[in-house]
C-alpha cells in the first residue's frame, strides 16, 4: 500500500513513523513537504507525525493546519483515506477542522513524558481492529499541549457515536473525561496524543503500539 | 492603519497559565486577586482599505480557535 508520512519545519517523530508504516506495509511511505500541495498519486494512507511544528507558534498545530499539504489531506480525508493524527498531528487535525475540539496546555502546567495506561474504548475502527474492546494496553506520552477539550454536547456525541478510540486509564493531563484518542464521524480520521510508534518493537520495551499499525493494514488492505 | 487583535479563552474553559500566574502573584504577597485569565495580543499592521470584516475574517481563519478562544478587534487609526 502507497503512503505518505507529512513533514512540517519542526516535525520530529516522522522518520519515527515512516518506520512503523514501512515495517507493516512493506512499503517505504513517501515523505511529503508540507508546502507540497499533492499528496502522491494513489495514497492509501496519511500519517501526520508529533513534533513541534512552526516551533507550536500561536497554537499547537495552528500554521501547519493552514498549511498547502493539508488542503489535499482534507479532500483524501472526505474520500475516505484513513488519515492518522499523532501528538502534534492530534493538534493539526483539530486545528484543520477535521476532528472536533482542541488540544490545550496540560492543566498540570508540566510537559508529561512517559508511558500511559489506555483503554481501548472502540475496538471497531480501522485503527483499533487488532484490539479487544475495553483491553488496557501502555503506549507512551510526549507532550505540553496534550489536554483535550470540547463543549459537553460534542463529548456526548463523541461518546455516543463510539468516537473516543482510546481514553487514558489515569488523568495525565486534564483531557475532559481522560480522552486520548478521537475519531472523525466517517471513522477514517483518528487523533491520538499518546505515541504507537514508540511501543513497536522489542527494542523499545513494549510492542502496544504495533498492532494499531499492523489492524490498519489488514483493515484497509 | 494598526490593529489590536485580543484572543482570549472563553469564559468556563480552564486556563491553567492564568492559575499558574495567580499562583506566582500569590506567592510575592499580592493579595486579592480573584481571578487571572491569560490572552494574546496580536498588533496588524494593515492597508487603510482593510475591513472590519476582513479582520474578523482573519481572525476567524487563524489569529483564534473559535473552538476555544474569543476575539475583540480594536482599530488603531494612525494619525
Amino acid at each position: 500500500m502507497k503512503s505518505a508520512v507529512l513533514v512540517f519545519p519542526g516535525s520530529n517523530c516522522d522518520r519515527d513513523l515512516a518506520v512503523a508504516v514501512e515495517a507493516v506495509t512493506g512499503r517505504a511511505p513517501a515523505m511529503v513537504w508540507h508546502r507540497e500541495n499533492e499528496l502522491p498519486e494513489g495514497t492509501g494512507l496519511i500519517a501526520i507525525p508529533g513534533g513541534f511544528s512552526y516551533g507550536d507558534y500561536l497554537r499547537s498545530g495552528a500554521m501547519a493546519a493552514r498549511s498547502p499539504i493539508m488542503r489535499a489531506v482534507a479532500d483524501a480525508a472526505g474520500k475516505g483515506v484513513p488519515v492518522l493524527g499523532v501528538c502534534n498531528g492530534f493538534q493539526v487535525l483539530t486545528e484543520a477542522g477535521l476532528l472536533p475540539g482542541a488540544l490545550m496546555r496540560n492543566a498540570g502546567l508540566h510537559f508529561v513524558c512517559r508511558t500511559v495506561g489506555l483503554q481501548v474504548e472502540n475496538s471497531q475502527s480501522i485503527f483499533t481492529s487488532a484490539y479487544k474492546a475495553g483491553e488496557e494496553i501502555g503506549i507512551p506520552v510526549a507532550h505540553h499541549d496534550g489536554n483535550y477539550q470540547a463543549d459537553a454536547e460534542t463529548l456526548d456525541r463523541l461518546e455516543g457515536e463510539g468516537r473516543v478510540a482510546f481514553r487514558y486509564t489515569e488523568d495525565c493531563n486534564g483531557s475532559a473525561r481522560c480522552i486520548a484518542g478521537i475519531l472523525n464521524p466517517q471513522g477514517n480520521v483518528l487523533g491520538m496524543m499518546p505515541h504507537p510508534e514508540r511501543a513497536f518493537e522489542a527494542a523499545h520495551g513494549n510492542v502496544d503500539g504495533r498492532r494499531l499499525f499492523e489492524g490498519l493494514l489488514e483493515a484497509v488492505a | 492603519m494598526k490593529a489590536r487583535v485580543f484572543v482570549t479563552l472563553k469564559p468556563g474553559v480552564l486556563d491553567p497559565q492564568g492559575k499558574a500566574i495567580h499562583h506566582a502573584l500569590e506567592g510575592l504577597g499580592f493579595t486579592g486577586v480573584q481571578e487571572v485569565r491569560a490572552g494574546k495580543l496580536i498588533e496588524l499592521e494593515l492597508a487603510d482599505s482593510t475591513s472590519d470584516e476582513e479582520i474578523a475574517e482573519m481572525c476567524r481563519k487563524l489569529l483564534a480557535n473559535t473552538v476555544i478562544e474569543n476575539f475583540r478587534i480594536e482599530r488603531l487609526e494612525t494619525a
